[in-house]
């Protein structure tokens, strides 16, 4: 198994005026190809900081990020937007779809961006679209449809390059406990099929999907374990539905 | 670039689609370019027509015509040294006529006053000009009854004329003067023509008050010796006159035996003055209506500007999130020109639109259509607009923070 993302040193520091909020305050890791990694911590304690930098969102203040073997922390802007487009799907709690485009426009639109001639790119986004149970609604604005479903949709845009990791922010944050469970569930597929994810979660019975837990507090690694009491696929009680 | 056709198509879909959802602001918006658009076409309308109406005129006031004389206008040379200047003959003339590749044509022209009579009706002080038969073609008259005399009438030197339009209508109120014979001093001559009143220019003599007789004949009947004459050149074409002038000067310096280095011993003189006159009167409309158009399109820029900005701020999340999912910032800044552009375009269109009926107004002025080059030019400005004032919020557009655009509200 090789190593897909190193951090090393990292640290992130806001300037407020006066005030200097130090998010991250040196973290190191290491996550390996097809690992299923939870973050979680306390609210403010750099969850996400952590999260937008490993999706190339954001650069750090110091620190080495390693992804693929190759250094980021010194990319610039336009480097930057090919590695999110090529190697990272970045799923957000509030989904982030465009409004006046499509279910089929808005997960071909990375490969758009990825130039990506037009029938093969078609086929990427359907298959992609088709991979999260969506194909019945591939002409709908995201306003018609159900918030699960918009997350799907942010799932299959996200998958839709093939990147190396997929990186996943408080995913089921704004859905209820029964829709959450079934995007879960679909990570946990798309993890057996050879996906690395990392998600951020506040909900431990989310995190028990994954393998490993980090957990951050004050911008710091408090603890990185493997989990205990894994809630697999089969022992899930929800059936998976479209 | 082998995608950035997707790109650019993408680009596209994006701005109509912005402007769509705000069909009244984007409207509104483009009113500066609109009125910046009319104006520009209106001004080049109006310019091509002037253009026109001045080609068309330019023959009846003889702007293309040369005037080779042995007095220049304007004077303020040596008077005696031109008293003393050898006549212009008629044999330059035909030298001219026959040398000359550029002209159109050629007349010798003299000149004399007499009285006309015809029955018991006179008319004091008539101008009796001798002429050849090319006359018309040279001076772009038009002969209203009749015809003008012949090559032949007026090589044989026959006795006919042609009467200016103020002879005839005093000498026959009630008849056609066709045919009948009149008294031009004591020879009796027979009309064959009458020209299209011509009314007098920019208070000179009147045109009209003249009688035309065969050059030939004029020699023979109203002076004893040959020479002195004019010789009036129409060129072929009014932007070649230069041309035509250094060429008739060649002919004349050659057939009047002038060395290298005698200066020349005869005037070409021209109607300049009419065409600077014109020339100043199309910069000011020039001026103006570029002013004008400058000024509208400065302030219908500034408007796309400031919706352009709007347009960013209002946007910044969707920025956000294109450029999440890996969209450079070449494309943003794209993105945002084009849509800029495409609103001007927008604009200019409607200009157009409005200025097309403007435009048959001035046509009821000047004989004139809207040229479609205008109209070509007319949309490149305002795509060229739109991409300045577009500039500026694309550009703060493409380097957002993905970060902060994707947590804005
Ligand atoms: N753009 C910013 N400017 C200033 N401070 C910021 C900025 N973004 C984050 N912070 C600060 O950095 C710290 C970490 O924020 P972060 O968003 O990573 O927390 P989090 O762990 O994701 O919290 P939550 O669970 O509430 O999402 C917080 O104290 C936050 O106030
Ligand atoms: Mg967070």
């Amino acid at each position: 198994m090789s190593t897909i993302i190193r951090l090393a040193n990292i640290t992130k520091l806001y300037q407020m005026g006066e005030e200097q909020v130090h998010a991250l305050q040196g973290v190191s890791l290491e996550i390996m190809q097809n690992e299923y990694v939870a973050i979680m911590g306390p609210s403010g304690s750099g969850k996400s900081t952590m999260m937008n930098i490993i999706g190339c969102l954001d650069t750090p203040t110091s620190g080495l990020y390693e992804l693929n073997n190759t250094n980021v922390s010194e990319m610039n802007d336009n480097q930057l937007a090919r590695i999110r487009n090529k190697e990272i799907g970045f799923v957000f709690q509030t989904f982030n779809l465009l409004a006046r485009s499509d279910v089929l426009h808005n997960v071909e639109l990375p490969l758009i961006y990825g130039g990506i001639n037009v029938t093969e790119r078609r086929r990427m986004a359907m298959e992609s679209i088709e991979r999260v149970g969506l194909s019945e609604r591939m002409h709908h604005k995201p306003n018609e449809l159900s918030g699960g479903q918009r997350q799907r949709v942010a799932v299959a845009r996200a998958l839709v390059t093939r990147p190396s990791i997929l990186l996943a922010d408080e995913p089921t944050g704004n859905l209820d406990t029964k829709t959450g469970e079934e995007i879960m569930q679909l990570f946990d597929a798309l993890h057996r099929e050879g996906n690395t994810i990392i998600l951020v979660t506040h909900e431990e019975d989310i995190a028990a999907h994954a393998h490993r837990m980090i957990r951050l507090r004050d911008g710091r690694v408090e603890r990185d374990e493997p989990v205990m009491n894994r809630r697999t696929y089969g022992a899930s009680s929800v059936a998976a539905s479209a | 670039m082998r995608f950035a056709f997707a790109e650019f198509k993408e680009g596209m879909l994006i701005a109509f689609a912005a402007i769509r959802a705000n069909k009244m602001r984007s409207v509104l918006t483009t009113l500066g370019i609109v009125i910046g658009i009319v104006s520009v076409t209106l001004m080049g309308t109006a310019i091509e027509g002037l253009n026109r109406a001045f080609n068309k005129s330019i023959a009846a006031i003889g702007a293309d015509v040369l005037y080779v004389q042995k007095w220049p206008w304007g004077g303020g040379q040596d008077w005696w040294k031109i008293r003393n200047r050898r006549d212009l003959i008629i044999q330059q003339a035909r030298a001219i006529e026959r040398q000359a590749t550029t002209t159109r044509s050629v007349s010798p022209v003299i000149g004399t006053q007499r009285p006309v009579k015809y029955g018991r009706q006179v008319v004091q002080n008539v101008v009796v000009v001798g002429t050849n038969a090319n006359f018309v073609e040279t001076t772009g008259t038009n002969v209203d009854l009749g015809r003008f005399y012949t090559a032949a009438e007026s090589d044989g030197g026959r006795p006919v004329c042609v009467l200016g339009a103020d002879v005839a209508s005093n000498l026959f109120p009630n008849e056609n003067p066709l045919g009948k014979t009149v008294k031009v001093g004591a020879g009796a001559y027979r009309v064959v023509g009458v020209l299209e009143k011509q009314g007098s220019l920019l208070g000179m003599e009147s045109l009209d008050n003249r009688v035309y007789v065969p050059i030939n004949r004029f020699f023979h009947e109203f002076m004893s010796r040959r020479g002195g004459i004019q010789i009036w050149v129409r060129a072929q074409s009014i932007t070649d006159l230069d041309e035509t002038k250094e060429e008739v000067r060649g002919i004349l310096r050659k057939v009047r035996h002038l060395s290298p280095s005698q200066e020349d011993d005869f005037a070409i003189n021209q109607q300049d003055i009419l065409i600077q006159t014109f020339n100043q009167i199309g910069a000011v409309i020039a001026a103006v209506g570029l002013f004008i158009t400058g000024l509208a399109l400065f302030v219908g820029g500034i408007g796309i500007m400031n919706i352009m900005f709007v347009s960013v701020t209002e946007r910044t999340r969707e920025i956000g999130i294109r450029k999440a999912i890996g969209a450079p910032r070449r494309t943003i800044l794209m993105q945002f020109l084009l849509e800029s552009a495409a609103l001007c375009l927008i604009g200019g269109i409607i200009g157009i639109i409005i200025a097309f009926p403007l435009s048959l107004i001035i046509d009821q002025v000047l004989p004139t259509a809207m040229p479609l080059s205008v109209v070509g030019i007319a949309l490149l400005v305002s795509v060229f607009v739109g991409v300045i004032s577009g500039f500026l919020p694309a550009y703060r557009a493409s380097r957002l923070d993905p970060v902060d655009a994707l947590r804005y509200e």
